[in-house]
């Protein structure tokens, strides 16, 4: 039988599945086969599990018997930093090349439950660093749009495996854009929940103030579909909230723009499709209004303090002693720096001296004591734009389509220009979707645009209405 | 200025052993990425409130001290992960 991969959904392959058209063993049997074709190209999996028939197995009794989740029977892609009990987890790192995960994530728990069936671990940058996937210790995975391209980072596996049809949806964590800047550079959409909206509890730490969780996923619909699968408060994570029952909405939307922000340093092709896609948006009946978020500009800065800060402490853990690579050396200490020489990368390297740099005595005050202050500005600032009426916040999620491999792998500075638009957002802790709207030229290739919207907290469900709204105006 | 020193001194912090190109490399980035993040000292306002967070976010969860899972259930599971063990323990380099 042959199955239509490329418009296949979440909620197509439901419809499949609970008709009986197609079992979950053939559908996963139809992604495996066209993994093994396309990726040794893209090398947007670093293993696909060899128990996903026994996995699509359990859905089929589970569909026969009656029991039908949302998730029941789809097949889905897992980022490399989320804990599957028994698999091996490695955060595309050398340090955890052949860690095997002790236990499950929660989300993982939840998908579980659904019979959801995981084709594999995607590819990413080392411990989520990196706006690219050339920070992986596994090779680069390829944009699906034109391979001379990144697929985004860090999750660009899981954009790349959502786009390329090698899985419906996937998972991702976003830091500071890490779901949204692939998910835009591979024309599919990516959420970043409010944090706390999806349990942290099996994903591997980078800056716990900043990761979460999220879906990647071909429509709108689909990321909810797969969002609301894994949200909910956690009793094994603390910061986790339950999901308050959003309040009934039936005004005009209104959409704010932060105009100042978009006069510098944004690609003309991506300035001109975000104001064709304000256009479509008016056309659907929303309003869209200009808005000031005066802090806005310093937000990238403030990332830059206070994410490396967080990295330095979360990456003290790999000491080569509890689990991991291990370098053996004359004493302990010596341990420890050989372990670390070898498992880190250069980027993850390069964030935890940072992250050392800032916190130490004599510069915390001027670094990371006021990076905090300011990231409180940056709240008040989301908090006023919204108290007017605003239901949302509208950027460009990239200022620039894909570039291409190599182009700003020498350069740091460079590639953290890439996350200027989406690191406020989990900076100030709210709900950011990044959704397609078009199309680049470049050298010949149709290179995938993005928007962002940005809603307040715990406000997912705004974002799923006009990313829809969206979608459709879009198509038109 | 970041010299050589400081650089030797935050790998050592870091618990990173770095070659002598690597670390003027390392000291290059940072001296970029440093002069980057200096902006912020250019805000000039002060954020006079408390940490305001949102109302609905949780604060100083705390788990009632109680229903321990039972002793040992993930001993095995733990240790298997470790680069080396001695029966039960973690097997470590003389410290003192």
């Amino acid at each position: 039988m042959k199955h239509d991969l490329a418009h296949m959904t979440i909620a197509t392959a439901r419809e499949l599945l609970d008709r009986g058209d197609v079992s979950a063993v053939e559908l996963a049997d139809a992604y495996c086969a066209r993994i093994a074709e396309k990726n040794p190209t893209l090398n947007a999996y670093l293993e696909v599990y060899d128990d996903v028939r026994e996995q699509a197995k359990a859905a089929d009794t589970m569909l026969a018997a009656g029991t039908r989740h949302a998730l029941t029977g789809i097949p889905i892609s897992i980022k490399d930093n989320i804990l599957i009990q028994g698999k091996i987890a490695s955060a595309a790192s050398q340090m955890l090349a052949t860690y095997r995960a002790s236990y499950d994530a929660t989300v993982i728990d939840r998908l579980k439950k659904q019979g959801a069936v995981f084709l594999g671990r995607t590819n990413m940058d080392e411990f989520a660093m990196g706006g690219s996937t050339e920070n992986s210790a596994f090779g680069p995975t390829k944009n699906p749009h034109d391979l001379s391209r990144v697929p985004g980072g860090s999750s660009g596996g899981a954009a790349a495996s959502v786009a390329a049809d090698l899985a419906v949806a996937a998972l991702g964590s976003d830091t500071g854009g890490s779901i949204r800047q692939p998910a835009s550079f591979c024309g599919v959409v990516g959420l970043k929940p409010t944090h706390g909206a999806v349990s942290r509890y099996g994903l591997m730490a980078m800056a716990s103030s900043l990761d979460q969780i999220g879906p990647l996923a071909k429509t709108v619909a689909d990321t909810e579909i797969l969002f609301n699968a894994i949200a909910g408060r956690d009793s094994k994570d603390a910061t986790s909230i339950d999901r308050p029952r959003p309040p009934t909405h039936d005004k005009k939307l209104v959409v704010g723009v932060p105009r100042d922000f978009l006069e510098k340093g944004v690609d003309p092709d991506v300035l001109e499709n975000f104001e064709n896609s304000l256009a479509a948006l008016k056309q659907s009946g929303v309003e869209i209004r200009d808005i000031n978020l005066p802090n806005l500009k310093y937000s990238l800065a403030v990332y830059y303090v206070i994410m490396p800060a967080e990295v330095s402490s979360n990456l003290a853990r790999f000491d080569g002693v509890r689990y991991g690579a291990h370098v053996d050396a004359p004493t302990m200490l010596e341990e420890y720096l050989a372990t670390r020489r070898a498992g880190f990368g250069a980027e993850s390297r390069r964030r935890i001296m940072l992250g050392t740099y800032v916190l130490s005595t004599g510069y915390y005050d001027a670094y990371y004591g006021k990076a905090t202050m300011v990231r409180e500005l940056l709240k008040d600032d989301f908090n006023t734009v919204f108290a007017t009426g605003v239901d949302c916040i509208l950027t460009p999620t990239s200022p620039t389509p894909a570039f291409t491999i190599g182009e700003k792998s020498t350069d740091p500075l460079a590639m953290y220009l890439a996350d200027i638009f989406t690191v406020s957002a989990n900076l100030v802790a709210l709900p950011a979707i990044s959704v397609p709207s078009g199309f680049a030229n470049r050298a010949g290739a149709r290179v995938p645009l993005g928007i962002q919207f940005t809603a307040p907290y715990a406000r997912e469900d705004l974002l799923f209405t006009i990313g829809k709204l969206f979608e459709k105006a879009n198509r038109a | 200025m970041i010299s050589k020193h400081d650089i030797q001194k935050l790998a050592a912090l870091s618990r990173i052993k770095l070659t002598s190109e690597e670390e003027a490399s390392v000291a290059g980035d940072m001296e970029n990425i440093l002069g980057y993040v200096q902006q912020i000292q250019d805000v000039s306002a002060q954020h006079t409130g408390t940490h305001v967070r949102d109302t609905n976010a949780p604060h100083n969860v705390l788990r009632a001290d109680e229903e321990p899972h039972q002793s040992g259930a993930y001993t095995e599971a733990l240790l298997a992960a470790t680069p080396a063990r001695h029966g039960n323990y973690v097997k470590v380099k003389k410290i003192l």
